[in-house]
């Protein structure tokens, strides 16, 4: 093995030269909210998926598209900073969220950001992403680091909880301090290509939002089709969702390169048609930094660098982080990292 | 959020080429050869200009050294048996696996394709093609036995592909019991005289495979070599076209495969962006060095604005640069005379007009580069739409339904592939046959496996590389007659009446219909006794271009059901049935035959028919093992209207033998009858009349046959030409044949005994009468 030198000077500029994350966030354009427009079915059933082909785009991206050194530690933390850290599970208590918005605070050791050139605090998750009844502990953990709280809501993972009850759940959550709204569509509107149907609740769950941010989960692992996930996703953002995410990390098949390339292809053509840019959240089953880097290239190359901010890319992901601090700590020791050398959740 | 840079490292190349002390040799007969004086020429990387290493230029000696040592290995190699065979090329195929990443980078470094391609598209087609290989020398003894090795095959490839060309070329010639002197294109040798020392190394016998190298000369003393029984070449239309004429008659098996301009077909319904997806894989794979590029962008009218806004926004996300960075999407151009190339055609042909966007990417300040460019508005009668441009550009234009795609998809010289975009089944499926080419995809592009078959129709040239029907080309049937034909003169007699009979004079048959020759003239046919028993008309070059617009009407006999054209053969056999005591008289009448062996004559071209009717709804095609989920089918279609004189012996069963397979088939024919024996085919007439044959598909003009068959050779709208005829017309039946390198079936002056089932009939005459078109359908929700 050979051994890397301890990155000197001329690695932090190189690493500052790439746009740090944090200070990215300021230069951005702010976002218009995306309010939506009229169901246009004819624009919804014109919509295809060709699903060999998109999966041959995908099987060639990784061989197209090769980050190295600074260029991947730069990417890695960028990932840090687009990741909602996730907990949804029946046994979470408040003591167990606690840590991880104290992950969500303090996702890489600070030694390891000092050596990239970061401020400790200077790097922080995306979102902290919890069940309802989880709320307010992560609100009153992340008090002061500006850190949003995102619930899954809408009878979250199924989805077919009363509808009464599943719009009440939104205000809920709302009222309890969460700033993000991961809502799951009714999948067999889907299924049933009942696109009225969708359009309404996903319109109704927009409402019942407010200023909270929509984050509308397709479940894509049980929409049978690429092109109804392709439709689905249309016409989520014709009722006004902030995000279109893959997954609840609940399905038996997560987020794959396929479905996201179905997905972000529609995010591209509602953004040309409408001027609103739609987020995209591929969510479970991405653990390795180099599937992190993988879907990065792939949001750059689709839609472009404006979507690699975490206002229109999140990671729904829980084990991520911890391969993704192993591999900054190999950039900036040249030496391969240990799991136990970095905090747990 | 920048990509940046990820080379591969150079070193492990540049020390091997260090190795040789940057001057490489030859690899003849098993060993480096450097002849002792010596001229060499640089190969140099295309991306930074650097040169790479020193090649030596073989002169007529080196050739025939190499040509001598194959001829030397050859029965031994073929001897050795598929099994031994088998296990080189297994040999070979794990060794380029083990080499795999030295290959991939040397490749990218002399050629200039992204290394991205090297690595993971040509090393694993390589690879595939040896392991393939392997197991058809495996097989073949069982499977084709009556099948044996052409002999010594030539083999001259391209710069575009270096490593898979090569691999194109030897895999099947060695599996089939062939040895080779192959020469790589002067830009790209490298690769090549790896795999020489890769042949060393699994302990290939020596001659077996011999390199030699250098430019175009050397190639022209290849295929010219009298040691040398097969040519297969892969490069541009006119040098295959000047290859055709130069061995023209020399009895050397011909494989050719050609430029290309092949058309990339979206329809509305079409999943655009992938569509678009598909376009970075078609005409910027390999820069567009790619003779199967899908170069020519037809979209649909309707969706044509989105698709163009769609594909300039993909266009400016490719990114060009140094071939060795992982994450370039086009690497450099070959050469600064392609670049140059390029260069000229895109601005003179844009004289004519047309709209440019260009990839907004940045591209090296040095080296050989051009960036992506679409070119929209250009229609069919541009040049820029007309010429292949062999570089990262693509031309575009629109149409309005179905039909109106595949004339322009048609509307070129070229044949080679093709790509239609849509996601109606019904629409993909109707498109794939009548598109003229030898490889369709269906909402894909260059998908390429040695399990499928790869070649092209018109002027992308003939012959298949791949599959069951590539190993056709390096393989010759064991029992044909190596006898001399022995030549037939008309008889000469008296122009008196032999009978008082009603005088009946034969016209020409063209379009169903009894025609006077376009000249007026007839001649008489004599008896074996010297009488006068008829006249019949005297074909000219005129006549022959009226049956071939004839026979080009009945182009929907291809496309009728086998099991109609079966039937219509079974008819006119029984027609003919009804008749063999007549058509036996006549047979005795004008050769002098013994009537015994003229009913037999008879009786077995009426079985002949029976055959063919028979294999009609029989010489299927298959669906090919290709590693994707989807099906590759390997369709036979017709080859569409052939020429076809028919041998002067046997004049009925002659004729029959070669008519029926090809009407089987589902081909438009027109025909040329035995020169002295003529009236055994006018006789025909009326069993064709009323055996419900459309007309149009079967055309015959009596005719001399040296006055004839250039004629017939040069003529544009034919697909094929064959030649059975006894005058010494093969050669300049080949030379006239380039043109539009139209196929050739001729029999070299050699006899073929049609009595005899193994020569007279068989799948070797439905090979001739059929194209293989692979259509690859990948498929999934």
């Amino acid at each position: 093995m050979k051994t890397q030198p301890l990155p000197e000077v001329k690695n932090h500029r190189r690493i500052q030269h790439c746009r740090l994350p944090n200070k990215v966030k300021d230069q951005t354009d702010k976002l218009l909210r995306n309010s939506g427009i009229k169901l246009d079915l004819d624009w919804v059933t014109s919509v295809q998926a060709n699903t060999s082909a998109i999966e041959r785009r995908c099987k060639t991206l990784p061989g197209r598209r090769s980050i190295k050194k600074a260029n991947q530690a730069a990417w890695l933390l960028k990932s840090v900073s687009c990741i909602d850290l996730t907990t949804l599970s029946g046994d979470d208590t408040e003591n167990r969220v606690r840590r991880l918005c104290r992950k969500g605070r303090i996702p890489v050791r600070a030694d390891i950001l000092q050596k990239l050139g970061f401020q400790p605090g200077s790097i922080t998750t995306a979102a902290i992403c919890v069940y309802h009844e989880m709320v307010r502990a992560a609100v009153r953990s992340l008090e002061g680091s500006g850190i949003p709280v995102a619930a899954v809501s809408t009878g979250f993972p199924a989805g077919l909880s009363p509808y009464s009850l599943r719009l009440s759940e939104i205000g809920e959550s709302v009222k309890a301090g969460a700033d993000e709204i991961d809502v799951v569509i009714s999948r067999r509107h889907v299924l049933s290509q009942n696109w009225n149907a969708l359009y309404d609740e996903m319109k109704a769950f927009r409402e019942a939002c407010g200023d909270a941010h929509l984050k509308a989960i397709l479940a894509t692992g049980e929409l049978g089709t690429l092109r109804n996930v392709a439709r689905a996703s249309l016409i989520c953002m014709m009722a006004g969702a902030d995000f279109i995410k893959t997954s609840t990390g609940k399905e038996s098949v997560n987020a794959t390169l396929s479905v996201s390339l179905a997905m972000i292809r529609q995010i591209r053509d509602y953004f040309e048609r409408t001027g609103f840019k739609v987020g995209y959240k591929p969510a479970g089953g991405i653990s390795k930094a180099k599937d992190a880097l993988t879907y990065l290239s792939l949001i750059k190359e689709e839609l472009g660098n404006r979507w690699l901010q975490p206002d229109l890319f999140r990671f729904g992901a829980s084990s991520l982080l911890g391969d993704i601090e192993r591999q900054l700590e190999h950039f900036v020791t040249g030496h391969y990292s240990a799991s136990y050398r970095h905090a747990i959740a | 959020m920048d990509f940046g840079k990820s080379p591969e490292s150079p070193e492990q190349a540049l020390a091997w080429i260090d190795k040789h002390g940057g001057k490489m040799s030859m690899y003849v007969n098993g060993k480096p050869h450097q002849p002792s004086e010596c001229e060499f020429f640089e190969s140099r990387n295309p991306a930074n200009g650097q040169l790479l290493a020193q090649i030596p230029q073989a002169t007529e000696v080196e050739v025939d050294f190499a040509v001598q040592a194959a001829r030397k290995a050859q029965p031994k190699w073929e001897n050795l048996g598929g099994t031994e065979r088998a296990k080189y090329l297994y040999a070979l195929a794990r060794l380029i696996q083990k080499h795999s990443k030295l290959f991939a980078v040397l490749e990218s470094m002399d050629n200039g394709k992204p290394i991205r391609e090297s690595r993971d598209i040509d090393l694993p087609l390589v690879i595939r093609h040896f392991y393939y290989h392997a197991g058809s020398a495996q097989l073949m003894e069982k499977e084709m036995p009556d099948h044996q090795a052409v002999g010594v095959a030539g083999q001259i490839i391209p710069w575009n592909f270096p490593l898979l060309m090569l691999a194109w070329k030897i895999a099947p010639a060695l599996a089939m019991g062939n040895t080779l002197v192959l020469k790589p294109a002067e830009y790209t040798s490298l690769t090549a005289l790896l795999f020489g020392e890769i042949c060393s190394e699994a302990g290939l016998p020596k001659g077996v495979v011999n390199l030699i190298t250098g430019d175009g000369r050397v190639g022209e003393m290849l295929v010219k070599h009298e040691g040398i029984d097969k040519v297969a070449f892969t490069g541009s239309t006119s040098v295959g076209r000047k290859i055709r004429k130069a061995i023209a008659g020399q009895k050397k098996e011909l494989t050719l495969e050609l430029g290309g301009k092949s058309p990339y077909l979206v329809f509305d319904d079409a999943d655009l962006d992938s569509a678009v997806e598909g376009l970075v894989d078609a005409i910027w794979f390999n820069q567009g060095q790619v003779c199967c590029a899908g170069s020519r962008l037809f979209v649909q009218e309707g969706v044509a604005d989105v698709f163009h806004k769609k594909l300039k926004a993909r266009m400016d996300k490719l990114r060009v640069g140094d071939p060795l960075d992982k994450s370039v999407d086009l690497g450099a151009i070959v050469d600064p005379k392609q670049l140059d190339s390029i260069t000229q055609l895109v601005q003179v042909g844009l004289e004519e007009g047309g709209e440019v966007h260009v990839g907004s990417g940045e591209l090296p300040d040095s080296g050989c580069f051009y960036p992506p460019t679409l070119l929209t508005e250009i229609d069919p009668a541009c040049r820029l739409m007309q010429e292949e441009i062999f570089g990262p550009v693509l031309v575009g234009s629109t149409f309005r339904t179905p039909d109106e795609a595949v004339a322009l998809a048609n509307n070129t010289r070229y044949g080679l592939a093709a790509s239609i975009w849509t996601e109606n089944i019904n629409l993909a499926l109707d498109l794939a046959p009548k598109i003229v080419c030898g490889v369709v995809w269906i909402n894909s592009t260059n998908q390429f496996d040695a399990s499928v078959e790869f070649g092209g129709r018109r002027e992308s040239g003939f012959g298949r590389e791949g599959g069951w029907e590539g190993l056709q080309a390096y393989t010759r049937l064991r029992h044909l007659s190596k006898d001399c034909l022995q030549v037939l003169e008309s008889k000469t007699g008296i122009l008196k009446p032999a009978t008082s009979e009603i005088d009946r004079t034969s016209k020409l048959f063209i379009g169903g219909k009894q025609t006077r020759p376009d000249n007026g003239y007839s001649y008489p046919v004599f008896s074996a006794e010297g009488k006068k028993i008829g006249l019949v008309g005297h074909g000219n070059r005129k006549d022959v271009r009226n049956a071939v617009e004839a026979a080009n009407t009945a182009k929907s006999w291809g496309k009728s059901t086998a099991h109609l054209r079966a039937q219509i053969l079974y008819y006119l056999a029984e027609n003919l049935a009804v008749r063999t005591e007549e058509f036996a008289k006549r047979i005795v009448s004008m050769t002098g035959e013994n009537s015994l062996s003229a009913i037999q004559e008879v009786e077995l071209s009426i079985r002949r028919i029976f055959t063919y009717a028979a294999w009609a709804d029989k010489f299927d095609g298959g669906i090919r093992g290709a590693p994707i989920r989807g099906v590759a089918l390997a369709m036979n279609e017709p080859v569409g209207t052939i020429g076809i004189i028919c041998p002067d012996e046997n004049p009925l069963l002659g004729l029959v033998s070669l008519i029926a397979p090809a009407l089987a088939m589902g081909n438009a024919l027109v025909a040329i009858p035995s020169e002295p024996f003529p009236l055994s085919a006018t006789d025909l007439y009326q069993v064709f009349e009323t055996s419900d044959l459309p007309k149009g598909v079967f055309n015959l003009i009596t005719a001399k046959h040296s006055e004839i068959a250039e004629t017939l050779a040069g003529h544009m709208e034919l697909d094929a030409v064959w030649y059975f005829g006894s005058s010494k017309q093969s050669a300049s039946i080949e030379k006239a044949s380039a043109t539009n390198l139209k196929r050739t079936w001729v029999n070299h002056g050699l006899c073929r005994n049609w009595k005899e089932a193994k020569q007279g009939e068989g799948k070797e005459f439905l090979r001739q009468a059929t194209e293989v078109k692979n259509i690859w359908i990948p498929y999934g929700e």
